[in-house]
């Protein structure tokens, strides 16, 4: 039940603080504030439990569970499930989720004076459909969760966007929503596979796991679906909505788009595509690999070549998150568990990068290198975390990003890659022109425009300071997160391997 | 005692943390006091665990403290833990007793500057990583320290950020550091891919176990790692960053890039140099590029104005000769280099800051002149610096470092007469750039007014560094001269002796005594061009040959040019022309395409009925007409 607690509690703190809006726009920011805190205690306490002692449930690798029925049609045999489960994946990822909600909600505190109820509303019916897609468990809610995301993070951009806002929205929403029906169609193929195979109709995972399917009608699928999170992941080249969309949201959709919903692409691959369609996943891999390094290069070379600030850093989510499909389909131990580090820093070191940029046009009203630059002498605490976050973008060992960067080149190089290795160093390598470029146009150089503009409030310290510890934990001490992680990343190598096939260390 | 170990790193970051969180808020002398303070106490506990080192040697001759399991997957486990033996000890001492003194030297250094304890901050935090990178026990602890110290030297060089020209020469630092990083990484992935560990004792243990001699395997990983250590160390072709790097605050070209980190390369090729000893193709790249870099530099030395940049490129020359000490398998002999260059490179530094603030900020040497009387005690402690870097005979240690590499490259087992001869007139380079130096600067008609005369923080610490760049030699002198072994005794057992090759037409006494000659020849010649008769220099450099040959090396070989040329150019000219991303205008065109389709399909729905029943008219025509012409 404390699975739907957890979703229940996000979007009725939304429509509470839609309806409080009307008389105190306060009082909104607070319940959101609130409910998004409440959740996060929610799975730290989970978290807690669970490092105490890890208790499987009979059922599979799921430390909790909650089924009930939802959509019944006996005639047909139908049984859709409200089927939540977590394992600790999941768990980490709706942590993840509520440390950036917190973020998000902090962050937009001053930056959104307009329709502020709705904006909470969308905001926390966002992270509720986050969270369910972290959780669902059976195919046709998780992709109920997946489009319940799509709605509310338009009306974000479109909103409260930026210059052209309208335009990345839209572009944003027919990317993923033309993606997103691809995957619905190897959704319903492969149930109806499974009915032919087993005469039942089911949505549930567990059920679709071993569905037996000829080699083609399984690459079919799996490619579909495939594509369904490549989109949002975004893998090159399907990433040009992503720019766009970082670019003209606000501060805090830009964080819930790289910091999470990013993730859900990667999520997705690693919780559905390998296990469902293994072998195919693997004939499949060498060309995801491929794209995930042009990616990685490609979107390093690109985030150098901005100018503005956002769009930059947009870019730069382009190159990381190649590192984790390279990661999730170089398929062994390191390079997987890489790709999980790789996601969650990301979410951190990224998101703070928005928000340091979101700051920056908050004071100055613009991204535009070009109108900034020396700006270290007038905010020295901002630029310092400036440096901290750019240095952890380009993989500075000690910080959480190298760790996933490294287990997944290590993974890489030890499946036998020898030439993707070298490219996707390349790639690490490029990251430093990108990040020294940031601080050198905004902060280093001569003040040419005489900015004096205020350091960071206190506020902005209460959001910076966890993530710059969550990202130092993570680069010197990571294995608390990798203990949670292990078995169930354990169970998805074992359902992605083939029967006979030695598992790849 | 050896349990305090874990302070000798933590110290200094303990200041770092305290510098930079409190920092702006601390006065000037509170910062002066942390800054150095930190590192004092850091070098106090060094001697005292360096002492109980001494005194009763841990078992193995080695003592490995481990704090915490770094991450643990699959079977990969690096821990956070530090390993002393004597090699990681020596450096340990050199690093925080010369790190001490520079920082003493900078609260003077830097008295008037703005950014005072950020100016610490960095100098402690490069001071922490430095130690990370000697005491790591892994190759990945080791390459944090590494990727540390990188971001503390760019850090450093563009200390003085509002000029842009301070900022390019700092990125440029990391990026060329870096190119050498990713191959080192990749480095890394082969020995965990092939060997199972990163833990430096095992790999070395694995390395020599499952690797035979020449194997391939074994030289890739020792070229990735070469290339690694040229990058950090400024070796041929990654050397172009360093005089760049002179950009930064002079106590920070004295600690960085001259006494500790540059050095970095050659710690990493000693500590790993089991993987050298298994693969002798992968020990001569290294004695190959140690010894070009040597000559090259030595070149360039000698034609530069900045007295910084010409104490840069004798920087990567003197590196060179570190280089070349490691490749013909002279491993302690590369280490003493290490710690006299240290001592008087360091002080030339300096000595060089010292002379720059005089001369209000004046770096070129053909501007300053006489300055002998002005700064008397700055004169004879840089006097002393350069006859130890030059080998002064008997009474330098540079003479004797240098003196053991020369003859190492030629005795040891994998020396040779060309390395040796190289090595030989690198030293004539070295002693012609050296007095040049000294002589443009302090000797001659007084060209600058003293602005600025040091004051004690300043002096003492390059007395103290003076002292020791006189007499650090005498731990380890040639059979003919006191035959004295200490150094290289404490090193064995963590390097293995040189051994000597069979059959040499040549004594260690026949060596020396040319170089002897190449230090008088240099010192004569330096004489001639730069004091007795300037009027000679022109008549070298004005010829179109003299001209270009000049350009050539003062721009250091066009390496530069040719960089710029293949890399940075095209990477900017692909950056400029894509900005706008070319792989959009797919969905663009998509887009247009759909939305033109749009445009003549609405066109279509006039809502007039007389167009409807033409075109239902017209399309009936055309599929009668179809079907008639179809038919037979």
């Amino acid at each position: 039940m404390i699975l739907v607690w957890l979703i229940v509690v996000l979007f009725s703190g939304g429509v509470l603080a839609w309806i409080a809006a009307r008389w105190n726009e306060a009082a909104a920011r607070w319940i959101s504030l609130a409910a998004v805190t409440a959740d996060f205690l929610l799975s730290l306490e989970l978290w807690r439990k669970y490092s105490a002692g890890a208790h499987f449930l009979p059922n599979g690798p799921w430390l909790v569970d909650f089924n009930a029925e939802w959509i019944s049609i006996p005639l047909a045999g139908v049984n859709i499930h409200l089927h939540l489960a977590m394992d600790g994946l999941s768990l980490l990822m709706v942590a993840l989720t509520c440390l950036l909600g917190i973020m998000s909600v902090l962050t937009s505190w001053r930056e959104i004076s307009q329709r502020v109820g709705f904006f909470h509303l969308n905001l926390m019916a966002i992270l509720g459909a986050i969270v369910g897609v972290f959780l669902a468990v059976d195919l046709f809610l998780f992709y109920f969760a997946w489009e319940l995301m799509l709605v509310p993070m338009y009306f974000l951009i479109a909103v409260w966007g930026h210059e052209r806002r309208i335009y990345a929205a839209v572009k944003f929403f027919i990317f993923t929503q033309a993606c997103g029906l691809l995957m619905l169609v190897s959704i319903l193929a492969l149930v109806f596979a499974h009915h032919q195979a087993t005469g039942v109709y089911t949505f549930e995972y567990a059920d679709l796991l071993n569905t037996p399917l000829s080699r083609g009608a399984a690459f079919l699928m799996m490619l579909g679906m495939f594509l369904g999170f490549a989109v949002k992941l975004p893998m090159f080249p399907l990433h040009p909505w992503l720019p766009d969309a970082h670019t003209e949201a606000p501060t805090a959709g830009s964080l819930i788009l790289a910091g999470l919903l990013l993730k859900t692409g990667a999520y997705g691959l690693l919780r559905f595509v390998l296990p469902l369609f293994p072998e195919a996943s693997r004939d499949f891999a060498p060309a995801a690999m491929t794209l995930a390094v042009a990616g990685i290069v490609y979107g390093a070379v690109m985030a150098f070549a901005q100018t503005d600030l956002k769009r930059l850093v947009a870019y730069t989510s382009v190159s990381h998150l190649g590192f984790v499909l390279l990661g999730i389909y170089a398929r062994n131990d390191w390079a997987l568990e890489g790709a999980l580090v790789s996601m969650i820093a990301h979410g951190v070191s990224t998101g703070s990068l928005f928000m340091l940029v979101g700051q920056l046009q908050e004071r100055t009203h613009t991204r535009e290198m070009d109108r900034l630059g020396g700006l270290w002498a007038t905010i020295p605490r901002l630029s310092g975390i400036a440096m901290f976050f750019a240095m952890g973008s380009m993989g500075l060992p000690g910080l959480g990003d190298f760790v996933g960067e490294f287990l997944v080149l290590m993974g890489t190089y030890y499946a036998g890659h020898f030439g993707l290795t070298v490219a996707a160093s390349v790639g690490v390598l490029f990251s430093t022109l990108y990040a020294l470029k940031f601080i050198q146009r905004a902060y280093h150089g001569p003040n040419t425009h005489q900015w004096k503009i205020q350091d960071l409030a206190p506020r902005e310290a209460l959001i910076f300071a966890p993530m710059i510890v969550v990202l130092l934990w993570l680069g010197v001490y990571p294995q608390p997160v990798i203990r949670t992680f292990q078995p169930a990343m354990q169970a998805i190598q074992q359902f992605s391997n083939a029967p006979g096939e030695a598992p790849p260390r | 005692m050896l349990k305090l170990l874990w302070l000798i790193p933590a110290l200094p970051c303990a200041g770092f943390l305290t510098l930079a969180f409190f920092g702006p808020r601390l006065s000037r002398r509170a910062v002066a006091l942390i800054g150095p303070g930190v590192v004092l106490a850091s070098a106090v506990v060094s001697w005292s665990v360096a002492m109980s080192f001494f005194l009763a040697p841990p078992p193995g001759g080695a003592f490995v403290q481990e704090l915490w399991t770094w991450m643990d997957v699959a079977g990969f486990h690096p821990k956070m833990a530090l390993y002393l033996d004597p090699l990681s000890l020596v450096m340990m001492l050199v690093v925080t007793s010369v790190g001490f003194l520079i920082h003493w030297y900078s609260t003077e250094f830097m008295a008037e500057d703005e950014g005072y304890s950020r100016f610490f901050a960095y100098m402690n935090l490069f001071v922490a990583s430095m130690l990370v990178l000697l005491l790591g026990d892994n190759l990945l602890l080791l390459y944090l320290g590494w990727e540390g110290v990188g971001l503390c030297s760019y850090l450093l060089i563009g200390f003085w950020y509002t000029d842009p020209a301070n900022g390019r020469a700092a990125r440029k630092a990391f990026y060329v550091t870096r190119v050498g990083d990713t191959a080192m990484s990749l480095g890394l992935f082969l020995l965990f891919t092939q060997l199972g560990t990163l833990q430096i004792q095992d790999l070395m243990r694995e390395a020599h176990d499952q690797w035979g001699t020449g194997s391939k395997l074994a030289t890739a990983a020792g070229l990735l790692l070469l290339g690694g250590a040229c990058g950090k160390s400024a070796q041929l072709p990654l050397q172009v960053w360093l005089p760049d790097a002179m950009a930064g605050p002079t106590p920070t070209s004295a600690l960085i890039h001259a006494a500790t980190m540059v050095t970095a390369g050659v710690y990493l090729i000693a500590r790993t140099h089991v993987i050298f000893e298994v693969s002798p193709t992968a020990q001569f790249a290294v004695a190959a590029v140690g010894a070009a870099t040597l000559l090259i530099a030595g070149f360039s030395a000698m034609t530069q104005w900045d007295i910084k940049k010409s104490l840069a490129f004798s920087t990567i020359s003197q590196i060179g000769y570190m280089f070349l000490a490691l490749g013909v398998g002279a491993w302690s002999a590369a280490i003493f280099h290490f710690m006299t260059h240290a001592f008087f490179k360091a002080l030339l530094f300096l000595g060089a800051g010292i002379v720059i603030e005089a001369c209000h900020h004046e770096h070129s040497m053909f501007k300053m002149g006489g300055l002998r009387k002005e700064l008397p005690v700055t004169f004879w402690t840089f006097a002393i610096a350069g006859c130890s870097l030059a080998g002064l005979p008997l009474v330098t240690a540079g003479f004797y470092s240098k003196g053991l590499i020369i003859w190492n490259a030629y005795a040891s087992a994998g020396g040779s007469m060309v390395l040796w001869l190289a090595a030989v007139f690198g030293a004539l380079l070295t002693s012609i750039y050296t007095f040049r130096m000294i002589f443009l600067t302090f000797f001659g008609e007084p060209k600058a007014h003293v602005v600025k005369r040091p004051g004690a923080a300043m002096k003492i610490p390059v007395m103290i560094l003076a002292f020791f760049a006189a007499v650090a030699g005498f731990v380890e002198t040639p059979g003919f001269l006191g035959h004295a072994h200490v150094f290289s005794n404490f090193m064995q057992k963590a390097l293995p002796e040189a051994v000597e090759r069979r059959g040499l037409g040549m004594s260690e006494l026949g060596s020396e005594a040319v170089v002897m000659l190449a230090f008088l020849a240099g010192l004569a010649i330096a004489y001639f061009f730069f004091l007795k008769k300037p009027a000679l220099q022109e008549s070298v450099t004005e010829p179109p040959v003299g001209q270009a040959v000049h350009r050539f090396w003062f721009s250091d070989w066009g390496m530069d040019w040719l960089y710029d040329k293949l890399f940075v150019q095209p990477l900017w000219w692909f950056a400029r022309i894509n900005k706008r991303d070319f792989i959009d205008s797919f969905y663009a065109a998509v887009a247009a395409v759909t939305r033109a389709l749009w445009v003549v399909l609405r066109s279509t729905q006039t809502g007039r009925l007389r167009w409807y029943a033409a075109v239902i008219v017209a399309g009936t025509i055309l599929f009668v007409a179809l079907a008639l012409v179809a038919k037979p």
